[in-house]
């Protein structure tokens, strides 16, 4: 870990979507003496609005997209966002499954994926250290707008045009639809019948 | 009357490393009612099995919870091969019962430590979990595996553990004791710990058998059940099990039936390491099910209950799983009623939730 980055000790808000509970407790192992990353800072709080981290482990569903959205939100900029396993990246062995959307990034975006399943301690640590290097740059953008108002109108059109190549890459890899409830009563019923 | 108010108690929670949602009604600072809500983790995993065969199946049903692992596979393969209408070998039932007991271990271990987190000690929590690792670089030198292990399958073991590699679980395990001991003590001793649990939620004999509680909730409370007792999985009737009772039926009580626990477990792989036949631990399954079969384990947190159903091919027409957090859930809005807010987090940690379970 470089030294810039642990300037600052950030603090992780951690909420599970639809996991088995395996990369739970493996968050939790990360924070206690086997891993301890308190070592560097890494804190684990309760308030999103304290958190400049967010681990979310396992896929979204109808009924807790809302809240991932909500806990994303509710946290302050700059904020980074680790999908910690598989289930968070894309579903995984439960994709399948009629009640899952899929990765979290269906919902928000996502600065940093752990594969795995359940992802591994020393890999979640890794990601957060990646994602740090992701806060920094973030940080970094928001000190250089404040402190360069006069390049404001080109940062913004530079971030609108960055933006725009986003929603093109997305739009390139066809994320699936976000289904409506009624689409997914339909889909329910698909599914029951076969 | 003082004025009714509704906090709202989750889904995200500093205590609840997993979501449910408690609507409280309070007056002043006491609990009147508790209205849980769930479905924030439900994906459908019963349905899956119907899609997946019944050998890639084990790893599914695995992935109910990520604590408890070992049991839904063992309870999976077992409910398959009654079905099958096969017997396993007995090596391999004596490898399941020692893995299921280590499982244990490393539950309760884990649920002490989330239990210390909620009433706001922390270093206690730390302790736990520092312990909980060395059981868990066990399970991953014998399984591969931390938390999820996929080393059941139906008709035995997909690989044998060496009688070596079991001593050596012994050795380490009985190291542990001394550590475990010190821990615990300051459980039962401490007089912080013991105003935060003596006297709090108390559930009576007749109320928990009223309410279907099981596990370690219903043992706290005084009644002598235990699924282990039927001897119908495991060879737990070989090694002589007694369950822990507990009469108080207080969080402390259930603490304490779990602190026990974690020394009988330990108890009974020492005696099933030292009773364990050489021999197989894997057999050939036919490969079709045909038939029915239903089976009760005990797990951590109580009786869970398989039920599998074949229909002649190797997909399965039924697989239903029923788990001890979503017994345990009247109970412990049994116990929220007339509580204090401040201890709703240690009332909501004492049946030891697994949402993961409850909603599969």
């Amino acid at each position: 870990m470089s030294a810039a980055y642990v300037t600052k000790s950030p603090w992780v808000v951690h909420y599970d979507g639809s996991s088995c509970n395996g990369c739970d407790i493996e968050v939790l192992a990360c924070l206690t003496p086997g891993y301890d990353v308190e070592r560097f800072g890494i804190i684990n709080c309760g308030n999103p609005k304290h958190a400049d981290v967010f681990l979310v482990t396992g896929s979204v569903n109808e009924q807790n997209k809302g809240i991932v959205k909500q806990i994303y939100e509710q946290m302050p900029e700059p904020k980074v966002v680790v999908a910690v396993g598989i289930c968070a990246c894309s579903g995984g062995i439960f994709k399948d499954c009629y009640n899952v959307m899929g990765g979290v990034d269906q919902v928000i975006p996502v600065d940093a994926y752990v594969p795995g399943c359940a992802a591994r301690p020393e890999a979640i640590i890794d990601a957060v250290v990646k994602g740090l290097g992701v806060l920094q740059a973030k940080r970094d953008a928001m000190v250089n707008k404040v402190e360069a108002p006069a390049e404001e109108a080109e940062d913004a059109k530079a971030i609108e045009a960055a933006e725009d190549a986003v929603t093109e890459e997305k739009k390139a890899v066809a994320v699936p639809p976000i289904f409506t409830m009624a689409e997914i009563k339909v889909n329910t019923m698909d599914f029951l019948k076969k | 009357m003082a004025k009714r108010t509704i906090v709202p108690f989750g889904p995200q929670h500093p205590v609840l490393p997993e979501p449910i949602h408690l609507d409280l009604v309070l007056e002043d600072e006491t609990v009147v009612e508790a209205i849980p809500s769930i479905g924030y983790i439900h994906r459908g995993l019963e349905k899956l099995c119907e899609i997946k065969d019944f050998e890639q199946m084990v790893y599914v049903v695995e992935r109910i919870c990520g604590i408890c692992s070992f049991g839904h596979g063992w309870g999976a393969c077992a409910s398959m091969e009654g079905a099958l209408g096969i017997k396993i070998p007995e090596r391999a039932e004596y490898l399941r019962t020692i893995l299921h007991e280590l499982g244990r271990v490393h539950s309760h271990l884990l649920w002490l430590g989330l239990m210390a987190d909620a009433f706001g000690f922390e270093s206690l929590f730390y302790h736990c979990w520092r312990i909980r690792e060395t059981v868990l670089d066990l399970f991953e030198k014998n399984t591969g595996g931390r938390v999820v292990f996929s080393i059941c399958k139906p008709g035995g073991m997909r690989k044998d553990i060496s009688n070596e590699n079991l001593q050596e679980m012994v050795k380490v395990l009985n190291g542990l004791k001394a550590d475990i001991k010190e821990v615990t003590d300051t459980f039962i001793q401490d007089a912080s710990v013991k105003n935060r649990m003596t006297g709090v939620g108390v559930l009576t004999k007749e109320e928990a058998m009223e309410l279907c509680a099981v596990g370690p909730t219903v043992r706290g409370s005084g009644v002598r059940q235990d699924i282990r007792l039927t001897g119908d999985h495991g060879v737990y009737k070989e090694l002589g099990f007694e369950p822990c009772v507990e009469e108080a039926g207080d969080c402390m009580a259930r603490t304490v039936v779990r602190i026990r626990e974690v020394f009988q477990s330990i108890e009974l792989i020492e005696k099933a390491v030292e009773m364990i036949p050489d021999g197989p631990v894997d057999m050939k399954v036919p490969k079709k099910v045909e038939g029915e079969f239903a089976i009760r384990l005990e797990q951590p947190r109580g009786e869970a209950f398989y039920y599998a159903k074949g229909q002649g091919t190797k997909f399965l027409k039924r697989m239903r799983v029923r788990t001890p957090t979503n017994i345990n859930i009247p109970a412990l809005v049994k116990m929220l009623g007339g509580a204090d807010l401040a201890d709703v987090p240690v009332l909501v940690l004492t049946i030891d939730p697994c949402i993961s379970c409850t909603e599969r």
